[in-house]
């Protein structure tokens, strides 16, 4: 059989063959690229519309929050009523966090680690507070135990106060921020698979012993960085807890409320120094989601070779 | 394959705890209000809501919602081109600040925008009747904080993460051989884009898009300091219902809250079916 054997009619010097590769290599990047001076443009008008929406906000606060010097920021956070609405707000994020922790891991549990009916209809209910407007609820518990609400009556004869109180601000906390947690561990535990628990499983260890030996230390990054997205919203919602705190200053005022105050009074750089604690807070969750995505992308990839 | 997965032990825990904690906190208190709203019967029902305030409020609602997520549309998707496509310093700090309208509270965008777009802000001053904008719109300049311009800039702002984050995954997902197989086939790069990129990242523009909207219709925090709060021209449902509760008109503000809900219910179900269609687009 004659074999083709395809010989350049002139040796080719290594030079030659070196353009032709660049030549290839330019004509593939032609194909899916664009010209480098229109992605420097796209590039430029991306990084402008950024600033323009989202560094803009995040310049005022801080621009406002020290206009007249460090000394009354720090007057302006440093009093009673500030410190109030300090103290709520943590006293909130505290009881709220860890009750949808817990709710999270379980309803993770259940939806990814097991085959049943409704499964759907779970996860869309699970995801309802996004698409429920805060001030519905809000609304839905002043409903319930607001003065004209249905249980107001049986509340007021036992002189229990759930709105305009702490426990109507920690129900709307916790209305609002239940997905967080829920939703990071479904995802990261549906891509995960259930193989080394079932393997645990085999091996007789108990549902405890799987949990805490397997399960927990392979889902702490995402878990993590469930709880301090609730947290960030724990800790700024304002809508929700808007409408059932009754604005008492100094009692059911969160730092997002007082900010409101504040600012209503005309009191702006008061307001922008209280706001600036919560835009760091919102860094921060920024920062360490970021570094924690990475983590858990790292883990996944890792687990899967 | 298909296979069970009741090795595992906790089913009825996990799932009682699950299904416990949605029927005390979500469940009840909806249906609740539901039930309220038809408590009052139906002419009641739709005097309370549509009413002339209401309706007016419902428009500026849903058309100021709607000019916002249309901007996110193309903003959000530039965003997410330059991101997934282009390499440049900066871009992870750029990729991490996208969702800074979910870490920052609602309220402190609010106050911040306001300052920022008010007539003597730094931005509103340019619109005002002798700033560098302002005087091509006559005497009045052009006024952005407290009117529905400023709406629209405050629904911007915390609705722009949705589109980028839609788009970005699908948008690294499509196979580089599409696009050389339709440069060989002798596309350009425009012509690629339209036949082949725009066709495959669509309904992930759909869906991000239908996000944007369905978070905007709601929102109340960072809107409230810049609408102006007008009847008829500047109030948002949110702040009607709101206005309503504080009247203790719980059946106005009931009547209010059950519109708003049948429309965040039917986005919920367009984003699933669409959401659906996505990802089977980024796993094919």
């Amino acid at each position: 059989m004659k074999t083709l054997v395809v010989t350049s009619p002139v040796p080719v010097s290594p030079t030659q063959s070196q353009a032709t590769t660049r030549d290839a290599k330019r004509a593939a990047t032609r194909a899916t690229s664009e010209p480098r001076l229109l992605q420097w443009f796209l590039i430029a008008l991306a990084v402008g519309t950024m600033g323009l929406i989202l560094v803009v906000p995040l310049f005022v606060v801080f621009s406002e929050a020290f206009s007249k010097g460090l000394e009354l920021y720090k007057a302006s956070i440093v009093n009673a009523e500030a410190m109030s609405a300090i103290k709520l707000t943590l006293l909130v994020a505290f009881v709220a966090v860890p009750i949808n922790t817990v709710f999270g891991v379980a309803a993770a549990w259940a939806i990814t680690r097991f085959q049943f009916k409704g499964k759907g209809a779970l996860i869309t209910l699970i995801d309802l507070p996004f698409a429920v407007s805060p001030v519905i609820s809000g609304l839905i518990f002043v409903l319930m135990f607001g003065r004209r609400g249905i249980f107001g009556p049986f509340l007021q004869a036992h002189d229990w106060k759930i709105i305009f109180a702490l426990p109507g601000i920690i129900l709307a906390t916790l209305f609002v921020t239940f997905p967080f947690v829920a939703r990071q561990l479904i995802a990261f535990m549906e891509s995960q698979g259930a193989e080394e628990e079932e393997a645990a499983v085999t091996l007789g260890a108990n549902g405890f012993q799987t949990f805490w030996r397997i399960t927990l230390p392979n889902i702490k990054w995402a878990l993590l960085t469930g709880i301090i997205l609730c947290n960030a919203r724990a800790m700024g919602e304002f809508g929700a807890v808007s409408v059932v705190s009754g604005h008492v200053r100094g009692q059911t005022n969160t730092i997002p409320l007082q900010v409101e105050i504040l600012y209503n009074e005309y009191q702006y750089t008061a307001s922008f120094a209280v706001a600036s604690l919560l835009t760091f807070l919102g860094l921060i969750t920024l920062g360490i989601k970021t570094a924690l995505e990475w983590k858990t992308a790292r883990q996944l990839k890792e687990g899967q070779t | 394959m298909k296979r069970s997965h009741r090795v595992l032990p906790g089913f009825g825990l996990s799932l009682g705890i699950t299904l416990l904690y949605l029927s005390i906190l979500v469940l009840i208190p909806l249906s609740l209000l539901f039930w309220n709203a038809g408590g009052g019967g139906w002419e009641h029902f739709k005097s309370a809501a549509f009413s002339p305030r209401a309706l007016a409020s419902y428009k500026i609602t849903f058309g100021a919602s709607f000019v916002a997520a249309t901007i996110n549309l193309f903003a959000g998707m530039l965003i997410a081109w330059v991101l997934v496509r282009y390499r440049f310093p900066g871009r992870s700090f750029m990729d991490a600040l996208v969702d800074l309208p979910f870490a920052l509270p609602t309220a402190v965008g609010g106050i911040a925008l306001t300052t920022a777009y008010a007539p003597n802000g730094f931005i509103g001053r340019q619109f005002a009747p002798d700033g560098i904008i302002g005087r091509h719109f006559g005497p009045e300049g052009l006024k952005l904080a407290y009117t529905p311009i400023g709406i629209v800039i405050a629904l911007t702002f915390i609705s722009l993460p949705f589109v980028v984050r839609t788009v970005q995954p699908v948008l690294g997902g499509l196979d580089a051989q599409l696009e050389e197989a339709a440069s060989s086939l002798g596309a350009n790069r425009f012509q690629t884009f339209r036949r082949v990129i725009f066709p495959y990242i669509w309904p992930a523009l759909l869906t991000g898009w239908t996000l944007g909207f369905a978070r905007a219709l709601g929102e109340y925090g960072s809107v409230v300091f810049i609408a102006g709060n007008q009847p008829l021209k500047t109030e948002i449902v949110p702040l009607l219902i709101i206005t309503r509760l504080e009247e203790y008109d719980y059946p106005g503000a009931t009547a209010l809250a059950v519109v708003m809900l049948t429309a965040s219910f039917s986005l919920l179900l367009a984003i699933n079916t669409l959401s659906r269609w996505t990802n089977r687009r980024a796993s094919a």
